[in-house]
């Protein structure tokens, strides 16, 4: 008399498990896509500086054309970029040509001091140091999407839900801490 | 975290009917003093609600009004813009409005219902006095208060006592005024007594009322809550020495606060002072809502 009515609790928790689980799944991955479209957004902000970048040192060191150049490649290449691990790829080619070409103006005092590029070099730190928290924030989605979808027990409800494990986004990051600041 | 939410949105309702009960009492009290019944419990509990509700829905834009905090552009502040947009990402926000508080004593708030609808705003001394590191570090600090709803409670926290402080000065005037004529008339009729006995009862009140209503903030806004905003915004901007040395920065500057007042102190990055050097005159130590700097500077470190 007892016995089926045990049972039958027993899959009604599991049951209840089961979806309390599927719904945080569910609800991580939208916030991860959510992360993602962030990061997206903050890397259009950092591809549209890029040209006026680019204008602001050619009209001081006109002569460093491969630079330029290379630099343009490496942003339609990240623009043109899908998936996580290549966007990861392009962004730090990008990020290379970037740091060579604040070091070429670095060489120029004239430039260094003029109004609009100090405002440029703002816009870029503070694009980059977005960059990077979106990054963060991320990452930090991906890990409990993941974490969630390889432990026991909730990995068979994602198994059952064909839920997916995210790649990281792995950028190099601008350096941290007082060394960063410019006065 | 979300314990934390569950938990200030708890507190905020408790404020709320505590600051009912309260006023029902007085109100009631009253009522009875000046023979008008029952009518002054309805009243009291009416102006509390609508107050409540108040500092439910504008109440940022109170605080916000009584620093004398003004919006500012991303053109204006480039700098500040960019971090907040920067830490409101890193924490997974709406980038909350952006306000500067035109005062040489470095400080911040935050203020808001929830994050859709908060603010953050710091002194020009602050922009003025840190770097880059030391104001993401108080910007992530304050980032913390809005996603733990801090801001809901110490918003409606402020504006509540504002609201009782004023509407207590109010009354002792106009009961001095007031109480006073009638000594005056009472007097001519039976030598007065009854009018003086009101006075008397109104500055017990009064008294007893204003460290009363510290104890609460203390205990609402308990110091654990600043040791944890500041763990939070740590773990934000994952560069802790950033806010110890903006803390180091703070507690050196002796430049006094003009914009603050006891009901908002509890809501500010670190307690303010109003009278140049170390505020301790213990009537702000009554309100002293914050852990001792020293103390936050040192668990930063170690972390």
């Amino acid at each position: 008399m007892l016995v089926p009515w045990i049972i039958l609790g027993i899959l009604g928790l599991v049951l209840l498990y089961g979806i309390y689980v599927f719904n945080r799944l569910v609800r991580l991955r939208v916030r991860c896509e959510n992360a993602w479209s962030q990061i997206d957004v903050q890397l259009r902000r950092r591809y549209d500086l890029i040209p006026n970048l680019v204008e602001a040192v050619k009209g001081y060191a006109g002569h460093e054309r491969e630079l330029f150049e290379e630099v343009a490649r490496a942003r339609s290449q990240a623009q043109a970029a899908s998936g996580v691990r290549d966007q990861a790829q392009a962004e730090n080619q990008l990020t290379a040509g970037i740091r060579r070409l604040i070091a070429v103006a670095e060489n120029y005092p004239q430039l260094k001091a003029s109004e609009n590029f100090l405002a440029l070099q703002e816009e870029l730190t503070g694009t980059e140091s977005r960059i990077a928290f979106a990054r963060q924030f991320y990452n930090d989605q991906v890990q409990f999407l993941n974490t969630l979808i390889q432990t026991f027990p909730s990995r068979i409800v994602a198994s059952l839900g064909r839920f997916r494990p995210r790649e990281f986004f792995e950028i190099e990051e601008p350096a941290r801490g007082p060394v960063s600041v410019q006065f | 975290m979300y314990e934390q939410i569950a938990r200030n949105k708890r507190r905020t309702i408790l404020i709320v009917l505590g600051a009912l009960i309260f006023a029902g009492g007085l109100g009631y009290l009253f009522g009875l003093l000046l023979n008008v019944g029952i009518a002054g419990l309805f009243v009291a509990l009416a102006i509390v609600g609508a107050l409540s509700y108040y500092s439910y829905a504008y109440g940022d834009r109170l605080v916000l009004r009584a620093a004398r905090a003004r919006p500012v552009s991303h053109e204006q502040e480039p700098r500040l813009h960019n971090i907040v947009e920067g830490l409101a990402l890193a924490g997974g926000l709406p980038k909350p409005a952006v306000h500067v508080i035109p005062e040489q004593a470095p400080n911040a708030f935050a203020t808001g219902r929830d994050p859709q609808h908060s603010s953050i705003a710091v002194t020009q001394g602050l922009l003025d006095k840190m770097n880059r590191v030391e104001l993401e570090g108080v910007v992530a600090h304050e980032m913390s208060h809005i996603r733990d709803r801090d801001i809901l409670l110490g918003t409606v926290v402020a504006t509540l006592v504002g609201a009782v402080v004023l509407i207590a000065e109010f009354m002792l005037r106009w009961f001095w005024w007031g109480g006073g004529l009638g000594g005056r008339r009472g007097r001519d009729r039976d030598g007065g007594g009854q009018g003086f006995a009101i006075l008397a009862l109104v500055g017990l009140v009064l008294a007893i009322v204003t460290p009363f209503f510290a104890q609460i903030i203390k205990l609402a806004m308990s110091r654990r809550r600043e040791y944890l905003a500041d763990a939070e915004g740590a773990l934000l901007t994952r560069y802790p020495p950033g806010l110890a040395s903006a803390l180091r920065k703070i507690a050196a500057d002796t430049t006094p606060l003009r914009a603050a007042n006891n009901a908002t102190a509890h809501l500010w990055l670190s307690q303010p002072s109003r009278v140049p050097g170390e505020g301790n005159h213990w009537f702000e130590n009554l309100f002293s809502t914050h852990p001792p700097i020293q103390e936050r500077i040192r668990i930063l470190e170690e972390m």
